[in-house]
């Protein structure tokens, strides 16, 4: 296992530099935004790569509320991190590539303001990860992970009222796409996944030997207790 | 063994027993409201035509920080003397304290709704163009979305640190479908317009979400 992963960070870097070469080079210019519109490869693929982390993140908050392994907590945890940097990236590209699109830097808009949501429903999660005591933490933020997850049809639906001013969605909406764009774009997702598993991967073995780390000082301190206790 | 039902009403009988004698939360909710009425009455002309356009909206925001307060003080209460330690370890089933608990807050904000809905009439001028009776079903359903949230939130964050700030960082995100159906449908009916899908919306968000709280919370309360 421990070969695999410079492999793998080698192998992404080298998808992530082709795929930043296809975006800005490869990938023919838009006929009315021109340029601008080459931010579409880092945003889309962004929160393809957010959204199926936060789909990792409710099987695994589901998976630890049956089985109570506390590896599938780490999964949790791990995922929705990233999910939520992703998001974020998601949401600072949206503005810059809006700015000079539509005119103005945010408008609530279907799309827009669920992504918001769901950024703040995962950031909330990781407040609560983060201010509760360590022992209830990982049944407390599966629950939490579980409700948050079933909010996210109810917010699309209910946002969905509104009328919508984002562009229609690659996949499923009805829009063109220049088969090349495409091609691109979808170079970009698979760097982007990759790159987004190696972030995971690594945060997880960091977050599993902190909890060793963690355990360890607990055993000790039982064994050995401190003269002053004594 | 008592059964469930009786379980669940004599915890409710001791709360609104509690509530009853002390009016602590009842009153410090009518407070805040009171003052987020006036807060809001300066940020734009409350006796204006367009006013009705954000009414909806206003009434639920103050019931929501209102509700709040009522909501951090459910479990805070059985805190003192380990009574919540001396329920865990009792056979009791954990959903019948749930229920308690979320219909005493349902209890608690739907007087001080009632109390304060006709103060916003008088002070905001509001006055229904679609029929008012909707009204009363978009409260009944919004507020339950809140409180049943509320109170497996608030049996969340009593487990945590600086817990009273955690409350709101939990509940808000999550009510955010509900908050938008119920400011939607009542603004809608101010305005005599149809407020269907709203409500429908509302119903299916506390179908679901009162089923998951029921499956979910023994699990909160036994979690160490």
């Amino acid at each position: 296992m421990k070969k695999v992963f410079p492999i793998l960070g080698v192998l992404t870097a080298i998808l992530l530099s082709y795929a930043l070469y296809q975006a800005l080079v490869g990938a023919p210019t838009e006929r009315t935004m021109g340029d601008v519109q080459r931010i579409f490869y880092y945003h889309v693929p962004s929160a393809w790569t957010a959204f199926i982390l936060f789909f990792v993140n409710f099987g695994a908050s589901v998976f630890y509320l049956i089985k109570r392994k506390p590896a599938a907590d780490i999964v949790a945890l791990v995922s929705a991190e990233v999910g939520v940097v992703f998001c974020t990236v998601v949401l600072i590209t949206g503005p810059i590539w809006a700015r000079p699109v539509w005119g103005i830097w945010w408008t609530w808009d279907m799309r827009l303001t669920s992504t918001l949501v769901l950024w703040l429903i995962y950031v909330s999660y990781l407040f609560l990860r983060r201010f509760s005591s360590s022992g209830q933490t990982p049944l407390l933020a599966a629950a939490l992970a579980v409700l948050g997850a079933l909010c996210v049809p109810f917010v699309y639906f209910s946002i969905w009222f509104f009328r919508t001013q984002h562009p229609q969605p690659v996949m499923g909406g009805g829009g063109s796409i220049d088969p090349r764009m495409l091609h691109v774009l979808l170079i970009n997702w698979l760097a982007f996944s990759c790159f987004a598993f190696l972030v995971c991967w690594s945060r997880y073995r960091l977050e599993k030997s902190q909890r060793e780390v963690d355990e360890a000082h607990a055993m000790e301190s039982l064994l050995d207790p401190p003269r002053s206790v004594r | 063994m008592t059964a469930p039902t009786g379980i669940t009403r004599a915890t409710l009988h001791k709360d609104l027993r509690l509530e009853w004698r002390s009016k602590d939360a009842i009153n410090s909710m009518l407070f805040f409201s009171l003052l987020v009425v006036v807060v809001f009455s300066f940020s734009f002309d409350p006796s204006a035509e367009e006013s009705r356009q954000i009414a909806g909206g206003l009434v639920w925001v103050a019931f929501l920080f209102a509700a709040v307060v009522a909501l951090n003080q459910t479990w805070a209460r059985e805190l003192r003397n380990q009574v919540l330690d001396a329920y865990r370890v009792s056979p009791a089933p954990a959903n019948s304290l749930f229920l308690a608990k979320t219909l005493g807050n349902f209890i608690f904000v739907s007087v001080l709704e009632a109390l304060m809905t006709p103060l916003f009439i008088v002070f905001y001028r509001l006055r229904a163009l679609g029929p008012a009776w909707q009204l009363l079903l978009v409260a009944v359903l919004g507020t339950w979305a809140l409180v049943v949230n509320g109170t497996f939130f608030a049996a969340m964050s009593i487990r945590t640190r600086s817990r009273e700030i955690m409350l709101p960082l939990l509940l808000f995100p999550i009510s955010i479908p509900a908050l938008l159906a119920m400011v939607q449908a009542t603004t809608a009916i101010l305005n005599g317009e149809g407020a269907r899908f709203w409500i429908v919306l509302l119903a299916t968000y506390d179908l679901v979400f009162t089923t998951v709280c029921l499956l979910l919370f023994e699990t909160v309360l036994n979690a160490e």
